[in-house]
């Protein structure tokens, strides 16, 4: 396997953005998972959202940690850095990747095997430190490059390819996200573009830990029926919260909606994020009605899907450290150094 | 016969008792009157109920090394009494409370025992009966001034300014020394045989232990994230790096802190951290011990693979497993120099000094980022915990940073294509960029698969053992950016190699064997990669010992694998015990080898 690059040639129309740019400028070399993957899908619901919002597309920091889903910060934003690091420890490199520059947007891509086994502790972690990023879990429910082992975000009864049963309970990442405190969460499926693009938008431009478990299914080794993270499956049990629209603040908002009550989020930024209600009884900022609700619909074996939680005013790690503003990685030895003064008399204390 | 200014004191406590800011008093005063002092914290992995110990070696000729023996000991822990009483030397003296006799079991002819009735003569001054316990220190470190004839305004000014804001607890403090001086004075025949008395003026030196010397060194060195786990014995020098970075990194105007500092869920988050931050151009630093290193390898192989520069400074412990956590070794050799998996080797420092732990530390940012790779300070428990005489730290207000190959939006400009990986200079360093830097040029893909040398994906063999052979030209590269070995050779046929606090007892080590009419010449090693001149030194010698702190000779294995050694010229002298090496411990194995071996020895002739 080698590097693909995709030709440089595009179509005269497509579509440009504030900065002048089309989609090609935040894409990536051509994907070398299995066609028909469901990771392929939210790259380009990243490449779609970027995109829309106009962001610089070499000012994102990509991180993940290893498996099918953390190859894919090279398909999308080839003119950004990306980091494929160590198996489930994505949340500590990108932690400190935030630390040292607080200026680029920080995207984590995992999957269920990285952030649910091997990298649970750090996943659990990196939500409690409210690291301003965000996290997208690719969850397919499987190990994919080692060929359809259950993860641990698998359905109990659910099958294997073979037809065996997984038997034990499955870890929801969406609920601990939300018990840990994550200021941003929500779930998608890679099959709805028209839901996860406003998502990934919205959650770009959170300030604090922004968080999307994307269902998204293994076309290789867990699409079968029996599976609960298969195509067919999803799309018969999803059931949205509501639907969401992403505005920048310069935006006009001529969107139709759908019908139901709407309710506006606005960022910090002054962007908006528009949400319409499908079910009357939701509340975004409750928390903890959020997680009932998603346990409810679990019991039931419906997948719950939208935003499920957002408070629009959370701080970050660095207010929370009290970081100066520039980016930490700028600063030079006369910013950093306290001199030889100030060191005779740390000197004279240890006399 | 009255020697002065040359003995061993150990203080035998109980942990939690309060006994550390009394006998901390001891040294610091010795050590403001100009006699050279060297205190070691013997300490058990407890918070409140078990003995500890507190030694000070004392040694007008400035021999700071751990010693065998003591001289007087100061038996304040009725548990460990009886074993405490067995350790002096003949001739020693012992110093108890003797408000209740001395069991007869316990008595020794051939030493001195000087009784105080601490618990008597507080009973009527103190009531409440914690500060009781604490004055009792107090105390028997008035005694010790009139027993010792240690100047005894010295103490009275460093308990003033040690409680200056806190007057009320300087008063009884005084009292509780004066108590204690007094009955000396007038019941014990002071001052003993034993004694100190004024030397130079201590000059500039400092007192101060190495963790905190290593975190001032990150401070100045330019580290600006540090993540770390709480583990015994690194942990000072993440809490240093805080509290001094709190008052010496804030933004002037905005106050606010120009570092970041995480105290991470283990581990190998820490390292993570340390990795993200270096690989996004900030530098970064962790401190562990020898349990942490081992979970930190599979991320120190991706840094070594990847080429990202990170500083971790690993304060050494007793292993393997958690072995004796609050005693001294010098066992992480090889589980550093080789941390993970694959073909993977690190860069090492070896400070002897706080000095050098300041110096190392400041300087293993400019190498990390000079080498884009791990650097590993290799310090212990016994020079990062207790305070180390140490000659002043200094910064040259002159001195930039040394960031490495970095190429910025401009560089990026002038050239046709970035090569993340290529050797441009033939030093196997190839030129990084920051993320961020340029909107269409320089960014590339980190990973730890293999790449060719635009870092795309590639399996191909040839390129993966191209890239495996510049890594190496890296190492050789590396070898010539360490810290050059120290050598002293006055031509003799044998040598002795050591490194890190081995250096504290060999002065003495090598005047005890010069008595016995051996010399030999020196070599401390301060790096790895080793220079060219240890394998010289190596050469031109017919054997050279080397005095390894563990039990697998793990310096000389490294010599003889990077060096191609025949192992049987180099002579393995050991310690592993937990204690630090002393003098007389090295002396003894190199003596014996001579002996063993039939080797000549000179002897002066006496006129």
């Amino acid at each position: 396997m080698t590097f693909v690059a995709k030709p440089r040639v595009h179509h005269p129309k497509l579509p440009v953005n504030d900065l002048g740019l089309t989609r090609r400028d935040y894409e990536g070399p051509v994907s070398t998972l299995c066609a028909g993957c469901g990771h392929d899908s939210v790259s380009a619901a990243i490449v779609q959202a970027c995109a829309e919002l106009s962001l610089p597309p070499h000012k994102f920091a990509k991180i993940s940690g290893i498996g099918c889903s953390s190859k894919t910060p090279s398909y999308f934003l080839s003119k950004s850095h990306g980091f494929n690091s160590v198996h489930g420890r994505m949340p500590s490199v990108a932690t400190g990747a935030n630390l040292a520059n607080r200026e680029l947007y920080c995207i984590g891509i995992s999957g269920d095997g990285d952030t649910a086994s091997i990298g649970l502790g750090q996943f659990a972690h990196i939500v409690r430190r409210r690291i301003n990023m965000l996290y997208v879990v690719d969850n397919n429910g499987t190990y994919g490059l080692t060929k359809g082992q259950f993860s641990a975000t698998n359905d109990k009864g659910s099958t294997s390819k073979k037809g065996q049963p997984n038997l034990y309970e499955p870890i929801d990442v969406v609920s601990l996200a939300l018990q840990l405190g994550a200021s941003f969460v929500a779930r998608s499926f890679s099959g709805d573009k028209r839901q996860l693009v406003p998502l990934i938008k919205a959650g770009l431009m959170h300030k604090g830990f922004a968080f999307i478990d994307v269902i998204s299914p293994c076309v290789a080794f867990n699409n079968h029926n029996g599976s609960t993270k298969s195509y067919d499956y999803v799309r018969g049990h999803s059931e949205a919260v509501m639907a969401s629209d992403f505005f920048l603040p310069q935006d006009e908002i001529t969107v139709d909606y759908d019908p139901g009550t709407s309710e506006e989020v606005r960022m910090p930024d002054g962007s908006m994020l528009r949400l319409h209600k499908l079910d009357d009884g939701f509340d975004v900022h409750d928390r903890v009605r959020a997680l009932n609700y998603v346990q409810t619909h679990h019991s039931r074996g419906e997948v719950l899907t939208g935003l499920l939680y957002v408070d629009p005013n959370a701080s970050d790690c660095h207010e929370i450290l009290d970081t100066v503003q520039r980016p930490l990685n700028e600063l030079d030895v006369a910013e950093l150094c306290p001199g030889n003064d100030a060191l005779q008399g740390i000197n004279e204390s240890f006399r | 016969m009255t020697t002065y200014n040359d003995f061993v004191i150990r203080f035998a406590n109980v942990n939690g008792s309060g006994s550390a800011s009394a006998n901390g008093m001891f040294a610091k005063a010795l050590f403001r009157m100009g006699v050279p002092v060297a205190t070691r914290n013997i300490f058990p992995s407890n918070i409140q109920g078990l003995p500890t110990w507190f030694e000070v070696r004392v040694s007008e000729q400035g021999y700071l090394g751990r010693r065998e023996g003591v001289d007087i000991m100061v038996a304040m822990n009725a548990e460990t009494f009886e074993e405490d009483v067995a350790s002096l030397k003949p001739g020693g003296f012992l110093l108890y409370d003797n408000t209740k006799p001395l069991a007869g079991h316990l008595r020794r002819d051939d030493i001195t025992e000087i009784g105080i009735p601490l618990t008597d003569l507080l009973l009527p001054v103190f009531t409440d009966i914690k500060q009781r316990g604490l004055f009792k220190n107090i105390t028997y470190l008035g005694a010790l001034s009139a027993l010792l004839d240690i100047e005894f305004d010295v103490i009275t000014g460093m308990v003033a300014k040690q409680y200056r804001g806190k007057d009320d607890l300087i008063a009884p403090n005084i009292q509780a020394l004066e108590i204690g001086r007094g009955y000396a004075q007038e019941y014990l025949p002071c001052p003993l045989p034993i004694r100190v008395r004024r030397m130079d003026d201590p000059g500039e030196r400092i007192m101060i232990d190495g963790n905190t010397a290593a975190a001032l060194g990150a401070i100045y060195g330019g580290a600006t994230v540090c993540a770390w786990y709480p583990i015994t014995p690194s942990t000072s020098v993440a809490e240093a790096f805080e509290q001094h970075a709190n008052r010496l990194r804030l933004d002037s105007e905005c106050g606010r802190r120009k570092f970041a500092i995480v105290q991470a869920e283990d581990e190998l988050s820490a390292i993570g951290i340390v990795i993200g931050a270096g690989w996004n151009g900030a530098r970064s630093f962790t401190a562990t011990s020898g349990p942490g290193v081992s979970l930190m390898t599979e991320f120190l192989g991706l840094a070594y693979f990847a080429e990202i520069p990170a500083v971790l400074i690993d304060v050494q412990r007793s292993g393997p497993s958690t072995g004796m956590p609050t005693r001294t070794q010098q066992g992480d050799l090889i589980s550093s120099a080789y941390a993970s998996h694959g073909d993977t080797k690190h860069v090492l420092l070896f400070p002897s000094t706080p000095k050098e732990c300041f110096d190392f530390t400041a300087d293993a940012f400019d190498l990390a980022d000079r080498l884009q790779t791990p650097i590993i300070l290799m310090t212990d428990l016994e020079l990062g915990m207790n305070d180390n005489l140490s000659e002043p730290l200094e910064w040259d207000d002159g001195r930039t940073y040394d960031r490495g190959k970095v190429l910025h939006a401009e560089d990026l400009e002038k050239i046709e294509r970035f090569g993340r990986y290529l050797d441009v200079d033939g030093d196997g360093i190839g030129y990084r960029t920051y993320p961020g830097t340029h909107p269409e040029k320089g960014a590339f893909f980190t990973r730890g698969t293999s790449r060719d040398e635009y870092a795309a994906y590639t399996e191909s063999p040839e390129i993966y053992e191209q890239n495996m052979q510049r890594l190496l030209t890296k190492w050789k590269t590396a070898a010539t950016l360490v810290p050059k070995a120290e050598i002293e050779s006055s031509g003799q046929r044998a040598g002795i190699l050591y490194y890190g606090t081995s250096a504290l007892p060999m002065q003495e080590a090598l005047d005890l064997l010069g008595d016995e009419g051996i010399h030999l010449d020196t070599l401390r090693v301060r790096g790895f990669p080793f220079g060219e001149e240890v394998y010289e030194f190596i050469e031109d010698h017919d054997f050279v010992f080397v005095v390894d702190q563990n039990r697998d000779a793990q310096m000389k294995t490294l010599l003889v694998t990077e060096g191609e050694l025949d192992p049987a010229g180099l002579v393995s002298v050991r310690y592993f015990g937990g204690l630090s090496i002393s003098a007389d411990t090295i002396q003894a194995q190199v003596s014996d080898y001579f002996t063993a071996q039939k080797l000549p020895r000179l002897t002066e002739v006496k006129s």
